[in-house]
């Protein structure tokens, strides 16, 4: 299981005849995503490596091949043209790749994209300024290195290519699969959002932990915290880069600023912590953290399975005792958790 | 891009927005002109304006290029009656240094003034448009508290702040222009002068791909006429491709040498005060390295993504400048490589090595496709590289390299 990609994914590829879009479509196709569609305007009617049919527009792409998502690798300045075009032909889902359009143009492009879903229409965007989306085994959409990926249970959302693959290298390293690994993009605006990308992994069955990799500027980690904290009973686990960043500065990502005070490291952290995510102080942490977050997990299952088994085979007197023993044991443990998260603050 | 307030004036003006009027001068030898120039369109008092990227210029003060300690007048902005006192307020000003609250202690060289026409006003206002990050609109924040930091006036008291959100669709209608005039407190042809000012302000926003315009103080005149006292925009980096006449705009004196260096050769590259230089690819990996520095007891003293690349030639251009930065110590070399084959970075760190003389410590963490080979290469080279197994051991010997230097 995953979110958003995976084996059904029928994925068209925008500017499949740029030397970007080449390469990572190979990429892809090796990776064993099933690509069905290019699509380059006037170079329609001929293939990409003498397989895959290149169309001259999204709708006639859909039309043919069933395509359902759409990655895009146009530069900048044609982006939101391609975007829009996607979103028109029907497809549920667009990875847009190129770094570096307008903050204009992505208004433009979150303000048509609510108004498509506010009318009954189904289309998620990701990006832009990404490295994509990956459910290991199944399906990968996006440039970042297949190798290091594992099939498992741990969901990624990341608002960085590299940190992201420093993570997920981690986790890997540690026997930690994945579930999907999502990077949302580096922009100040973006078409999926920390929140949206933790809801759908909370209701994913198959993903047991959420890492969330943030970053200086904005508040969407703060927004995410906040759902984590009333709805998400998986073990989430955060990290946020730019603890040293000056502010006022673009730190290489458009969205990565500390803008008027707002949007430092530590307003982040605090937020998460008191929302009981699991911060890494340390970017060589993240994937211990995991590791620590769900053993601990797993002993308080087991331990909740031990006492059940109590509960089954004795009677009376024991049920008194074990009784006793929740109350007393289950609110220490808690409060123990809560005093830490708040002196760490 | 940030650009001067003489620059986003003379931007505004194209729009209609009315603006103070003033001359730029880079030379004392161009101010007997400007006043003429400001004569001739009626000015009769005058306020003379230091020109430098950065907010606090009223209340900042002026020292000597020549000795740091020296005072030479408080205030980088002065409002003078007679052309005989702006001229020794202009005297002392242009080519000395300015430290404001926003330029921190080293201070910005004023290179440029803007002379303008002094106004009478009876009140102050606010106006800033803006992107709200958090529902992707623009928004435009209006204030009674016109004059002072927005940030304060935030945080003391929100209540004043007046906020419009601009509907992608249909863009800024005049229903919202005159609820910020009521909110302001308007009337009469003030309040017909605002709508119009805030109408053409939003457009050339928009218009200018700007990420921001801010109008502080935006002032109600003795002649009841509605002027932009100050005006600053930044301009969205990304929309440069449709805007080709940016470039201009831009004032590399403002920035720091080694950064207008770094950009020349499409490094991104942040000058910081550290004492650990950095070299990363990719932004997100580039921030945690410096906090993983700090985390081992350094300060980065740079930002420093050389993108995906990261060939030989990047690396080497890398070096060059983390190395001109004298107060460097050791260097921290990060790269993960995923679809960039480590082995083929090691070549070039080797390279670059090769032919800069590097005389401090530098450790290599290359992790990902290849790395181990690239490992090897790096031990093999005989050079003096210090090469680092994970992102972890990289932190643990920059430690070291820290304490033996």
């Amino acid at each position: 299981m995953s979110i958003l990609a995976n084996n059904q994914t029928r994925l068209m590829v925008q500017g499949i005849t740029g030397s970007e879009g080449s390469f990572h479509t190979k990429q892809m196709i090796a990776y064993g995503t099933n690509v069905v569609a290019g699509v380059t305007p006037a170079k329609g009617g001929t293939k990409f490596e003498d397989s895959i049919p290149i169309f001259n527009t999204c709708a006639e792409a859909v039309k043919a091949t069933g395509a359902n998502t759409s990655v895009v690798f146009v530069p900048p300045a044609f982006a939101l043209d391609a975007i829009i075009e996607a979103a028109d032909s029907g497809v549920k889902l667009i990875v847009c790749i190129t770094e570096g359009l307008p903050t204009r143009d992505m208004i433009k492009v979150k303000n048509y994209l609510d108004m498509v879903n506010s009318k009954g229409g189904n289309v998620r965007m990701i990006g832009p300024n990404c490295p994509g989306i990956i459910s290991p085994g199944q399906c990968k959409i996006g440039i970042m290195p297949a190798m290091i990926h594992k099939q498992g249970k741990v969901g990624v959302i990341s608002r960085s290519g590299t940190l992201t693959y420093e993570a997920v290298a981690q986790l890997t390293a540690l026997g930690l699969g994945q579930s999907t690994c999502i990077g949302i993009g580096g922009d100040p605006i973006i078409g999926t959002q920390f929140i949206d990308a933790m809801r759908l992994f909370n209701e994913d069955k198959n993903t047991e932990a959420v890492v969330m990799i943030g970053e200086i500027g904005g508040n969407a980690e703060e927004t995410c915290a906040e759902y984590v904290k009333k709805y998400v009973k998986k073990p989430v686990i955060g990290f946020i880069a730019g603890k040293t960043a000056p502010p006022g500065r673009r730190m290489g990502h458009a969205g990565a600023i500390i803008a008027g005070g707002k949007g430092t490291a530590v307003e982040k952290i605090n937020a998460m912590r008191s929302a009981g995510i699991f911060v890494a102080e340390s970017p060589a942490d993240i994937g211990i953290t995991v590791k620590q977050a769900l053993d601990k997990l797993k002993k308080k299952k087991a331990a909740a399975q031990n006492k059940n088994a109590k509960k089954v085979i004795t009677k009376k007197p024991v049920k008194k005792v074990t009784l006793k023993k929740t109350k007393k044991t289950t609110p220490k443990k808690k409060t123990i958790k809560r005093t830490t998260g708040r002196k760490k603050r | 891009m940030k650009i001067h307030e003489y620059q986003a004036k003379e931007i505004l003006k194209k729009y209609g927005v009315p603006v103070q009027d003033g001359v730029a001068i880079t030379n004392m030898s161009e101010f007997d002109n400007a006043i003429y120039t400001l004569q001739a369109r009626g000015a009769h008092q005058y306020v003379v304006k230091s020109q430098i990227h950065a907010g606090g210029r009223g209340k900042g003060k002026v020292y000597s290029k020549d000795n740091r300690d020296e005072l030479v007048q408080e205030g980088g902005v002065k409002f003078s009656p007679t052309v005989e006192k702006a001229r020794e307020y202009a005297q002392k000003i242009l080519g000395n240094l300015l430290i404001t609250h926003q330029t921190g202690p080293e201070g910005k060289l004023v290179q440029t003034l803007f002379i303008t026409e002094g106004l009478d006003y009876v009140k102050e206002l606010y106006l800033g448009i803006l992107l709200d990050r958090t529902i992707g609109k623009n928004v435009i924040m209006a204030s009674t508290e016109g004059g002072v930091e927005i940030e304060k006036v935030a945080a003391e008291t929100p209540e004043k702040i007046i906020k419009e959100w601009i509907d992608p669709a249909i863009g800024f209608q005049t229903f919202q222009a005159r609820r910020l005039a009521f909110a302001l407190g308007l009337e009469g042809e003030v309040f017909k002068s605002f709508i119009y000012f805030i109408n053409q302000l939003y457009k050339a926003y928009e218009d200018t791909d700007a990420s921001l315009v801010e109008i502080n103080p935006m002032v109600i005149t003795n002649d009841n006429r509605v002027v932009a006292l100050d005006a600053k925009i930044t301009l969205d980096d990304n929309s440069m491709f449709r805007h080709k006449d940016y470039a201009q705009l831009r004032d590399i004196n403002e920035e720091d040498p080694l950064e207008v260096q770094a950009s020349t050769y499409d490094l991104n590259y942040i000058k910081l005060d550290g004492n650990v230089g950095c070299m990363v690819n990719g932004a997100g990996l580039a921030m945690a390295t410096m906090d993983i520095i700090k985390l081992a007891g350094g300060e980065p003293a740079n930002f420093l993504d050389v993108g995906g690349g990261a060939s030989k030639d990047t690396v080497e251009k890398g070096f060059q400048i983390i190395l001109s930065d004298k107060n460097v110590k050791a260097i921290l070399v990060n790269i993960f490589g995923g679809i960039v084959r480590c082995d083929r970075v090691a070549g070039g760190i080797i390279e670059a090595a090769k032919n800069i003389n590097i005389d401090i410590p530098v450790v290599v963490r290359l992790e990902g496709t290849n790395a181990i080979e690239a490992q090897k290469m790096l031990d093999e080279s005989g050079l003096n590289l210090i090469s680092a197994k994970g992102f972890k051991e990289a932190a643990e010997k920059i430690t070291a390299a820290l304490k033996s230097s």
